[in-house]
């Protein structure tokens, strides 16, 4: 009885040996023995569009160049700060890092990320707008190469649109944010709410959309300081929303807990007339609206800054470690030539930094809302507070459960105020001794 | 007193037991209705369990985008590997730390339970710094090892208690009787203790079959990862998901889990209560 148990445990640990030597083995840095180098590109590309993309992309580079092969790594949206910092920390990074503009500030105040400024071409550097470059620029330094971007667009069902008779905004001329407040109010009314505010993570889409009326909350001064201040246009985004929840009753109490996705079921379902979402949630709609459903791609409402709202776009950054970092800068070059971003772009449903990208025709087309962004495009802004150092607490600590309780009703104006100056100023202060 | 239930206390006990229970099985229940439900019904404001339209799509897209076997593959090989060597290893020292007594067991004890209280990020950048000395980053050996580390504190734990629970009695019976102290370890203690090593492994398995973050940082190369990594592949920024593919990989991540549950479940709890009271 025992023989053939013994048997059966031997043959498994070494089946597992052998699985596990096999799994076994070094990675190669810099050089092979061939003269060869190899980059890694740690892409974070998750739609089956975008990855494909960026794997046809590598597979080209690679093909036409022989001496500098790409290797293509799968990192994951999920716990990526943690993933890079500990990969810096190790010595471990990839070469050509893929990240988002907010979350780079501590690597490249860290000294993690290289400094591009000499390394990036003429034709990369002036194709991307400054206003882009400014969302990779810490200190005096420029850490990554802004290239996808999204917009918050209002959603809107068509159908429900056409019927309340209202004017149809376009970003030539959007609705104020006053207009916007009385719209949504007209589409409401049978069961239905005339908007749906996912305000799960309330920060971002607060600053963001603030700076369409003049919002701007985070102060620079001359010697670099940063400084809350919570002045007239800052209160205008908040205001409208906390107006139409708790006044107007326009906008669904239960979606201010929602993330963007929950929504979608109430908009489908009619429940909901519009939607502020990001540029790539048209992926989702066009995949899980019901058979026959119309919708439109809206610009979100304007103020005395005009269309202009923060973004926080993709980047591609080179690790400061990296042995080849001039070849990883011209794999770069090449991923993000105008035709090459075009694709990306489009796989990611998202809108290219560059200029050139943004004029391909394909990007320009009604359908499901390609040309309403990229009109919207040149009034991109850095994200307000991106570059701050502290931003991350005070976003977790202050301002979210602030502006939760701000816009479900439970604190008022006076206090929301006093919570992200007083409070916030105190977290920045610790940051900036 | 009496051990008797009156009727209404039974049907009170039987509700409270069936509100747990769809308490625990409704998530699970919820993922197997979203594997099966097409990209249309998943935005449906009516909701329904089960699937107006089944369809295996999910699960074809799921394998189409994600090498999920060659994930399942590593993740079984590491699990496996650190249940084993977990159990292996704390065995002895849980025998020691429950029958003999003294200030090492006792400041043994505390440190088991002290190390429980390290949370991941704490560790994880001299842990990097460890393997990466040790040539051990980017390889499944490099994990199994972080992976026993890991779960050995609670593994020890947990053993001890069931070495306590064996009656010293038995072992000076069997000393009386001429057995050696190998033999006695062999033939009396380790087949009492049988149901608390499966047990023990079982925690070890899951643990390392279900942790994510090691997985992430650790495993560099595509054909290394782990299933949790690569189900986050179906994740995009800002809570985004391809909801989906990620309902019915994350519903085949469960599968082993459960197979290992059903198959030993009888075993554990058999062991457990075998010699409770006397007949």
């Amino acid at each position: 009885m025992r023989r053939p148990v013994l048997r059966a445990s031997a043959t498994i640990a070494t089946v597992l040996a052998l699985l596990l030597t096999g799994c076994t083995g070094a990675g190669p840095d810099g050089a092979d023995a061939g003269g060869t180098i190899r980059l890694s590109f740690q892409s974070l590309a998750w739609q089956k569009e975008s990855v494909d993309a960026n794997k046809e992309l590598v597979k080209e580079w690679n093909a036409a160049h022989p001496r500098i092969q790409v290797d293509y790594v799968q990192g994951s949206w999920d716990n990526v700060h943690d993933q890079l910092l500990t990969s810096f920390e190790g010595g471990e990074a990839p070469d050509i890092i893929h990240d988002a503009s907010d979350d780079l500030a501590d690597f490249a105040y860290g000294g993690y990320l290289a400094d591009l400024r000499t390394l990036l071409p003429d034709r990369l550097t002036q194709d991307i707008p400054q206003q882009s470059w400014r969302t990779a620029t810490f200190g005096d330094g420029v850490y990554g190469v802004p290239f996808l971007q999204e917009p918050r667009v209002l959603i809107a069902n068509t159908e429900i649109l056409e019927e309340s008779g209202v004017r149809v905004p376009t970003p030539s001329e959007p609705w104020s944010w006053p207009e916007f407040r009385r719209v949504t109010a007209k589409l409401t009314g049978k069961g239905r709410f005339g908007v749906a505010w996912p305000l799960k993570e309330p920060v971002s889409v607060t600053l963001n959309l603030g700076l369409s009326a003049g919002g701007q909350l985070f102060h620079r001064d001359a010697d670099g300081k940063v400084t809350i201040r919570f002045d007239e246009g800052d209160g205008v985004m908040p205001g409208t929303v906390r107006d139409q929840v708790g006044t107007d009753r326009s906008a669904a109490r239960t979606a201010l807990g929602m993330s963007g996705s929950d929504t979608l079921p109430g908009f489908f379902g009619g429940r909901y007339a519009m939607v502020p979402l990001g540029f790539s949630y048209r992926q989702q709609v066009v995949e899980q609206a019901p058979e026959g459903f119309e919708w439109t791609v809206l610009p979100a409402p304007a103020g005395s800054g005009g269309l202009a709202q923060g973004v926080s776009p993709q980047t591609l950054s080179v690790a400061e470690d990296s042995p080849h970092k001039e070849e990883a800068v011209q794999f770069i070059d090449f991923l993000l030539r105008p035709a090459n971003m075009v694709r990306l772009a489009r796989g990611d449903w998202m809108l290219p930094t560059g200029t050139q990208a943004l004029a391909d025709p394909a990007l320009h087309t009604a359908e499901h809302g390609w040309a309403t962004g990229t009109a919207l495009a040149r009034d991109l802004r850095p994200a307000p507070a991106q570059s701050v150092r502290g931003y991350p607490e005070w976003k977790d600590k202050v301002a979210t459960p602030a502006l939760q309780e701000y816009y479900s009703g439970a604190i008022g104006a006076g206090e929301l105020r006093k919570r992200l100056v007083d409070d916030g100023n105190r977290v920045l202060a610790r940051y900036q001794r | 007193m009496s051990l008797r239930t009156s009727g209404s206390a039974r049907a009170g006990q039987y509700a409270a037991l069936l509100c747990y229970l769809v308490f625990l099985a409704f998530p699970f229940l919820w993922l197997i209705s979203t594997a099966f439900k097409p990209a249309r019904e998943l935005g449906s404001l009516h909701p329904t369990w089960i699937p107006e339209q089944p369809t295996l799509d999910n699960f074809r897209q799921a394998f189409d985008e994600q090498p999920l076997l060659r994930a399942a593959a590593n993740s079984l090989t590491a699990a496996l590997c650190a249940a084993l060597i977990a159990v292996v290893v704390a065995t002895p020292m849980a025998y020691v730390m429950a029958r003999h007594r003294g200030r090492l067991a006792t400041a043994a004890t505390g440190w088991v339970v002290v190390s429980q209280a390290f949370p991941f990020v704490l560790v994880i950048i001299p842990l990097f710094l460890v393997l990466k000395n040790l040539h051990l980053i980017n390889s499944l050996w490099g994990l199994v090892m972080v992976y026993v580390v890991w779960s050995l504190p609670f593994a020890l734990w947990m053993l001890a208690g069931y070495v306590r629970a064996v009656p010293p009695e038995l072992e000076e019976a069997a000393a009386v009787d001429g057995a050696g102290k190998v033999r006695i370890l062999v033939s009396v203690t380790a087949p009492l203790l049988a149901p608390g090593i499966v047990a023990t492994a079982l925690f070890a398995f899951i643990t390392a079959w279900n942790e994510f973050f090691f997985a992430l940082v650790l495993l560099k190369t595509p054909e290394k990862q782990t299933l949790p990594v690569v189900l986050t592949h179906f994740l995009g920024a800002e809570g985004v998901a391809d909801l989906g593919p990620l309902a019915a990989a994350a519903f085949l991540a469960t599968l082993p889990s459960l197979v290992l549950f059903a198959v030993i479940q009888k075993r554990i709890t058999g062991g457990l209560t075998a010699g409770a009271v006397k007949h």
